[in-house]
């Protein structure tokens, strides 16, 4: 029984980290219809922006605002400067984000060096909640709460708000949203940057969780498309669902059949794909 | 416009028979690369038959590139099979391996259409990534397969200029049936496809059925470049067919030229090239390669082979802005493609 | 393309490629007495620091002798094979047919080992391995690599002192978590053998999947009554090990291969390291006049505490120059080269070094503990490993007769088999 309430906590907290990750993807694609493979980047970016943030002030917490900020800065950049002059043209984007994913990599390399680094964890959240023989480590709870925290708001903003109204006609059906006056290229800029963010901030937390470090970029970079595929891209509860799944099946399948550990993974997306390939929620 | 693959068969058969007479004069580690050139252009046609005919983007190419190369080693050390004059039978049981996987693989794919087509591919092909690192018994997991030595069949192909020839045959033949593919009336409704699937589908044409056969087609040429390229260095690793190999093909293509058919061979060679010749002088040359895969997507939407219609616009216009900067017009080979 | 320009296009796009190739032609010998040594490791991705370590111990070497080993002025010549092993084959063809080089070094997995060892068979050039420690490269294999020369570990190497050093301190049921590749199985099985050899009992056996950095799956799985638990983990998995281990409020003690607490990790790990215990043939606490002068010098020059990779690679070149001095800066030829090599008893950074009958080196294995003190004259208290245990002289067999031991197979997955698993 233990095992089954440790497993599944540990299943939904990577999940959250996944969550963070992914709802940025999926957000960037149902408005702008990109992948954007350097997502990963923007994930790993973040984890060594707060680095540096942490090595010179000392804050932790100053690190994840300044580490967002930045990292959605040069998503705008991104977005303006390069993908905007392709207009519409999707592939083109897509395969310009790799490119821009490879510079990524090697400037991260050259600025931060190759070594495996580590963000540590303030120690108010360096603890457990003990439960009968069960550890809760806090920095999980944390995860799951900023994870919750965060899809709450994404949630208000998009259901809630006028701009949202506007996100949602953009991905709804983005001509006739420029039909009706709605300023898609502002959207997708706004997006763009959000998306960035978000990952950023999933690289942050994440740093003090996995590390940071070359190579993460690559690595994570799948398991964000396992959830947006299963869960469905452009929209924001197919990221939650997806990520839960992810995050359970990865934890259960390493448990129960560590031999097997990235089948756990792909097998389940492949087959969704067979089935439904626009995943549970997603939209064509 | 690049719809039209080599308008020039005479020149790029002279560029080959060129190849092929002076290559040998080269330095004996330049014959090593041109081989390699040779063999991933194989795997780059096989992308751009999906991407420049078919208008379907593929992200997992390397997936048969090791299906192909893994059923080489794995008959060649277990079997003990496709050392001598049965290599020739290795050929084909590799372009038939990669045939049946993509035949699978298709099933799953191609109901898509563009960006869900690549993330598909994408899948499938970590998928044989897993497969290749975690079924030790079969595949040797990290370690790889290492094949001791190249078949020999009358000729040594231990010798690395047979082997280059063997390449080179195998280049060109691919090149030439996809060339005769290509001006078939199945390339055409390929090409039909590309431009607009519902006017094809309105015509009557089965869509899905020729972009499986085209899927299908690639994998057997990805499983080909596969056994050459087992033997070109002698390891098998999962390296092989991870993402980056994929990647790489694609924007291979991407840089030489969709839709061109000599495209795909000539991004290689101008990427095999210059990551060797810059990764031996300096260690920011992924910096060049990433600006350059860059420059290309956003200045040169028909790669290189593209250049030269570019240049014609230009004159012809003028020199106004339309032209160059391509920013209105869609390029054929990449318009809406997702 | 029908058109003139078209055409000129293509012929100046294919001149241009084939003249790159004859750019690129194999440079001529020089007249001064050269030796040419051809390095491979990763220098961009994800292993690229380790790359970096290890070319920056071979050549800090070079630099101690002004790149002359007695007389032979020492061409160095870098590649980046980006821990790809058909990239390192093909880096190393490069530079045998290319660059000529007399011998070739590097590689870091042991995978990248595997992959190049049958180049030097091949071409019939010396392949050095200071890194890579797959331990049939000079086992059951050793055959087929008659040019191949390690001057770094065997995977189980130690691991067999270090299962004895476990029965004598009190240990008698671990669970071991190991990254499940071929360099885990057999830093692990070198363990088990000796450990369960004397009497210790490995009662459970975890193989997270390489490149693990969540643990959450493992962590609940570890049984909570064992004495110790015995850990391979490298790279980023090394880091986030031990603090997801203490916040599931897991209290035994952690022992482990040299990798899993290695000065390349130390720097980036906290407290919750303290106490580990690990084997390794190097430790950068080593209280040698000779290691403390190496691990001032390697920190003053590149900011950091040597980890085994740049000793190793220091080591391998002064192993080098030795040769060098013994043929009076000539290059002796393959053949003599690998009988001075093995007849050399080299006095190194890490202690005695010499090469066994399959040219493997024997060395002393050091049993270390992760402290946190202030050494060798540094301002500040940081962690380090320090040496709790030496066993001299220990090659690859241990105590084992040779015969007996080859005729078992290599350590994998399921060799030893858990025979005491609960």
């Amino acid at each position: 029984m233990e095992f089954w309430i440790g497993q599944t906590f540990n299943g939904i907290s990577f999940g959250a980290l996944l969550f963070l990750l992914a709802s940025g993807l999926s957000l960037i694609f149902g408005v702008m219809r990109i992948v954007n493979l350097a997502h990963g980047s923007y994930f790993l970016l973040g984890g060594y922006v707060a680095l540096t943030v942490i090595q010179v002030t000392g804050s932790w917490l100053l690190a994840i605002p300044v580490s967002a900020l930045t990292i959605a800065l040069l998503g705008l950049v991104m977005e303006r400067v390069f993908l905007r002059p392709l207009g519409f043209d999707a592939l083109r984007q897509v395969l310009l984000t790799v490119g821009f994913a490879l510079l990524f990599q090697q400037g991260a390399l050259n600025i931060w060096g190759g070594n495996n680094m580590d963000i540590k964890i303030p120690p108010a959240l360096d603890w457990s909640v003990r439960v009968g023989a069960l550890f809760f480590p806090m920095y999980r709870i944390f995860m799951i709460a900023v994870a919750g925290g965060v899809g709450l708001l994404l949630w208000l903003g998009i259901e809630k708000t006028r701009v949202g109204a506007m996100v949602r006609a953009t991905v709804d059906d983005a001509e006739m949203a420029r039909g009706v006056g709605i300023d898609t290229s502002r959207i997708s800029m706004a997006i763009f940057a959000l998306g960035a963010a978000l990952a950023a901030l999933g690289g942050v937390i994440g740093g003090g969780f996995i590390g940071v470090y070359p190579g993460l970029d690559f690595e994570i970079l799948p398991l964000a498309f396992a959830v947006v595929i299963i869960g469905g891209m452009g929209s924001l509860r197919g990221a939650l669902v997806g990520s839960l799944i992810v995050g359970l099946m990865d934890n259960f399948g390493k448990a129960l059949f560590p031999a097997f550990a990235y089948f756990t993974l792909y097998a389940p997306m492949v087959l969704i794909l067979a089935v439904k390939p626009t995943g549970f929620f997603g939209r064509e | 416009m690049l719809s039209k693959p080599g308008k020039n068969p005479l020149l790029v058969v002279a560029v080959l028979v060129a190849l092929g007479v002076l290559v040998p004069f080269m330095g004996p580690f330049v014959i090593l690369l041109v081989t390699q050139a040779l063999i991933f252009g194989i795997l780059a046609m096989s992308v751009d038959l999906l991407l420049g005919y078919t208008g379907l983007a593929t992200m997992g190419q390397a997936a048969f590139l090791g299906i192909g190369a893994y059923t080489t080693a794995i008959l060649a050390t277990r079997f003990g099979f496709g050392l001598g004059c049965d290599y020739g039978w290795a050929i084909l049981l590799g372009m038939l391996a990669g045939a049946l996987v993509a035949a699978v693989f298709g099933l799953f794919a191609v109901r898509a259409t563009g960006v869900y087509f690549l993330i598909i591919t994408l899948a499938l092909g970590m998928c044989v990534w897993g497969l290749a690192i975690r079924w030790n018994a079969v595949t040797g997991g990290d370690n790889g397969i290492n094949l001791l030595s190249r078949p020999v069949c009358g000729v040594a192909l231990s010798k690395d200029i047979n082997f280059f020839y063997l390449a080179l045959g195998l280049m060109s033949a691919t090149m030439g049936a996809l060339w005769v593919l290509v001006r078939s009336p199945f390339g055409r409704s390929l090409l039909g496809i590309r431009e607009s699937e519902t006017r094809m589908k309105m015509l009557g044409y089965n869509t899905w059925l020729h972009k499986y056969i085209a899927y299908i087609l690639s994998g057997a040429c990805g499983g080909m470049a596969g056994v050459l390229w087992a033997h070109l260095h002698g390891i098998v690793a999962p390296e092989t067919v991870i993402l980056t190999t994929s990647v790489d093909a694609l924007l291979m293509v991407v840089l030489g030229g969709p839709g061109t058919l000599v495209g795909g061979p000539i991004g290689t060679a101008v990427v095999v090239f210059l990551r060797e010749f810059l990764s031996t002088k300096v260690t920011w040359w992924q910096y060049v390669l990433g600006g350059v895969y860059v420059m290309t997507i956003l200045f040169l939407p028909d790669g290189l082979m593209g250049i030269p219609a570019r240049l014609r616009q230009r004159r012809s216009k003028g020199g106004n802005g339309a032209g160059g900067a391509g920013r209105a017009e869609k390029p054929a080979a990449l318009a809406s493609r997702v | 393309m029908n058109t003139k320009s078209g055409r000129i296009w293509t012929l100046v796009a294919a001149s241009g490629v084939l003249t790159l190739g004859l750019i690129m032609a194999p440079l001529r010998v020089s007249a001064v007495e050269e030796l040419r040594i051809g390095f491979i490791a990763p220098m961009t991705g994800g292993f690229a620091q380790v790359g970096k370590d290890m070319s920056d111990g071979f050549k800090m070497y070079l630099d101690e002798v002004g790149n002359d080993f007695a007389g032979a002025k020492v061409v160095f010549i870098l590649e980046d094979d980006q821990a790809k092993p058909p990239l390192g084959v093909q880096k190393a063809e490069k530079l045998i047919r290319q660059d000529k080089v007399n011998l070739f070094i590097g590689g870091l997995l042991a995978s990248s080992g595997y992959a190049l060892a049958p180049v030097s068979t091949r071409e019939k050039v010396i392949y050095i391995s200071s890194v890579p420690t797959a331990d049939d490269l000079t086992q059951r294999d050793s055959d087929k690599y008659p040019y191949f020369i390690r001057t770094g570990w065997n995977s189980s190497q130690p691991g067999h002192p270090f299962g004895e050093w476990a029965c004598q301190n009190g240990f008698k049921r671990i669970a071991t978590v190991a990254a499940d590749y071929a360099f885990g199985h057999e830093v692990t099985g070198g363990f088990q053998k000796s450990f369960e050899g004397c009497g210790g009992k490995v009662v459970q056996k975890i193989w997270p999947p390489l490149g693990t950095i969540d643990y959450g799956p493992f962590l609940p799985q570890i049984k909570r009554d064992v004495d110790a638990v015995y850990t391979v983990l490298v790279g980023p998995m090394t880091l986030q090990f031990p603090k997801q281990y203490k916040a599931a409020g897991i209290t035994m003690p952690l022992i482990g291969g040299g990798t899993s607490a290695d000065e390349f990790a130390l720097p980036f790990m906290g407290d919750e390291a303290i106490g580990y215990v690990t084997a390794l043939q190097y430790s950068a606490a080593l209280n040698t006049p000779k290691n403390i002068a190496f691990v001032k010098k390697y920190r003053q020059l590149f900011g950091k505490v040597p980890s085994y990779y740049s000793e190793s690679n220091y080591s391998t070149a002064q192993w080098i120059h030795e040769v060098m001095k013994k043929t009076g800066g000539k290059w002796p030829g393959t053949e003599e080269f690998i009988k001075i090599f093995s007849s050399i008893e080299l006095d190194s950074v890490r202690g005695p070094l010499k090469l066994d009958d399959q040219r493997n080196p024997i060395q002393n294995i050091y049993i270390r503990r992760v402290v946190r003190e202030k050494k060798f004259g540094f301002p500040d208290a940081e962690l380090w490993n320090e040496v709790i245990k030496t066993y001299p002289a220990v090659g690859q067999y241990w105590h084992y007769p040779k015969a007996e031991f080859l005729k078992q197979p290599v350590y994998s997955r399921d060799f030893p088999p858990c025979k005491f698993c609960e």
